[in-house]
């Protein structure tokens, strides 16, 4: 019985080595974090889309695997990579070294700046230590701009956290938060252009310093899938070069 | 002082997770979580008392409303309720021009406001459980000395009720202290706030919940020991008596 049992242990042990190889996708399972207008929610419709989405669906279908995206909150998107509720990330994540600590990036599908939104009668036209002074500041929990914010202002300004942009911006139209600070496209389709309240960018862009703000938005696996990457990225460069990639992109920014 | 904190930095030296800002971070959220059970259950139990009275009055209009109360507040999850509280009163025309805004603007207050009405709520049911449970013979012995119907409430009947309530009150504090989990749903850094805020930051799952985990128990060893201490002192004439 014993002989038995270390037998069936050890081919257990055997199983799970070997699925813990690198092996090939026909079905990638991506995970998403929604919504992110515009680059993943969802249409009155129900149906998901946004840039993100739509360039992964054609990078899969370039690559000739199905994929089905499964949706997560974003301060649990990493560990359910790694505990493998999914193969990939794909949600406008940023690569930058902390991260790559824990997965392997694509190259970078898009660079994008994050900026400081807040109500137009908030009377500041920068964001610095002394503007912020007494502010309340939102963020979405665990981005790269939360700990930009986290570690230049949490002296000077009390900080919000949020699972999601949504409940963010309810706050924000609340009155509850003085000033958020997000990717630039987000704040500006969901706030400035989108809302029914009166929003506006305070200051400039900001993409420095590199340390926070990253090389763009990759795609994140696990760092044993290092072909899966390869593939991604073969056909990210494949439909830069036919066009696809632009076409996509004037559907969710305009032209440039 | 400064061996301490050179002691200190040496145990931390080489760990990312457990760094003094983190340690920082967890202390704050020790000190949200205890004020917000603290003050939910004294405020709470201030108001389980006369709520649990008028529960138990034989009068339809006084024990009804207070019955739609309990039932609502038992009925829902606290989720929710703090939910509505928080996310809801937003939606009421002209409440950020009111007197009542620095308390709703603040994530504290109504997570306060939530965790009381619920805790009050399951406390006036204990406590109304209690006085139901009262032996007949205590209140005709009341009677029989010619006792007012308040005087037997405040001599009699409440004493010997709080101490029956005793054990399923402690159970209740436990409860709340452990339900407090969700106030960072509202942005609070709670002890729970502080975990996740970790989690998400350096991705790691086990050291931060691990931690916390064995926060809320010491909390909870701290609550135990202090009923039984209390039960000690108040129920001693329950236990068997050795001559």
């Amino acid at each position: 019985m014993k002989k038995l049992l270390s037998v069936s242990l050890i081919g257990l042990a055997v199983a799970a080595a070997s699925s813990a190889q690198a092996r090939d996708y026909d079905h990638v399972r991506i995970g998403v974090d929604v919504p992110y207008v515009p680059m993943e929610y969802r249409t009155p419709e129900g149906d998901l889309t946004g840039f993100d989405i739509d360039l992964g669906n054609a990078m899969c279908e370039e690559i000739g695997v199905t994929c089905e995206w499964i949706e997560q909150e974003w301060d649990g998107i990493i560990p359910g990579l790694l505990s493998r509720n999914y193969d990939a990330v794909m949600s406008s994540m940023t690569i930058n070294d902390e991260r790559r600590q824990q997965v392997l990036f694509s190259d970078p599908y898009i660079t994008m700046p994050s900026a400081w939104f807040a109500p137009s009668n908030l009377d500041i036209s920068e964001a610095n230590e002394e503007t912020l002074e007494g502010l309340t500041i939102g963020v979405q929990r665990g981005t790269l701009q939360d700990n930009y914010v986290t570690d230049n202002y949490s002296s000077v300004a009390d900080i919000s956290r949020y699972s999601t942009a949504d409940d963010m911006v309810l706050d924000l139209d609340a009155q509850r938060l003085d000033i958020v600070f997000l990717d630039f496209p987000i704040g500006q389709s969901t706030l400035v252009e989108n809302e029914d309240g009166d929003y506006t960018i305070v200051g400039e862009q900001i993409s420095e310093p590199k340390e926070y703000f990253g090389d763009g938005f990759g795609i994140a696996f696990r760092q044993r899938d290092e072909a899966l990457a390869e593939k991604f990225n073969e056909a990210l460069a494949t439909l830069k070069e036919d066009g696809t990639y632009d076409e996509i992109h004037a559907r969710y920014f305009g032209e440039e | 002082m400064p061996d301490i904190s050179a002691w200190f930095n040496d145990l931390l030296s080489g760990n990312l997770i457990f760094t003094p800002t983190t340690l920082g971070y967890y202390w704050t959220g020790l000190v949200t979580t205890s004020q917000l059970v603290f003050l939910s259950l004294v405020i709470g139990l201030v108001m389980a008392v006369p709520l649990a009275i008028m529960r138990s009055s034989r009068r339809k209009w006084i024990s009804l409303p207070v019955y739609v109360y309990t039932y609502v507040f038992r009925g829902t999850p606290l989720l929710i309720q703090l939910y509505i509280i928080y996310y809801g009163v937003v939606f009421f025309d002209g409440i950020q021009e009111s007197f009542f805004w620095p308390i709703f603007r603040e994530a504290f207050y109504p997570a306060l406001i939530a965790f009381t009405l619920n805790t009050a709520a399951y406390t006036t049911e204990i406590f109304r459980g209690a006085i139901k449970a009262t032996s007949k013979g205590e209140i005709e012995a009341a009677r029989a000395y010619g006792m007012s119907q308040g005087l037997m409430m405040r001599r009699i009947i409440i004493p010997s009720a709080f101490r029956r309530a005793l054990p399923a009150y402690g159970n209740e504090v436990i409860f709340m202290l452990h339900a407090s989990a969700i106030a960072s749903v509202v942005t609070l850094m709670d002890l729970t706030g502080a975990a996740r805020y970790v989690y998400s930051r350096f991705y790691t799952p086990f050291e931060p919940f691990l931690f916390v985990a064995l926060i809320y128990l010491c909390l909870t060893f701290a609550i135990l020991f202090f009923f039984r201490f209390l039960e000690k002192k108040l129920l001693a004439h329950l236990k068997p008596q050795t001559p």
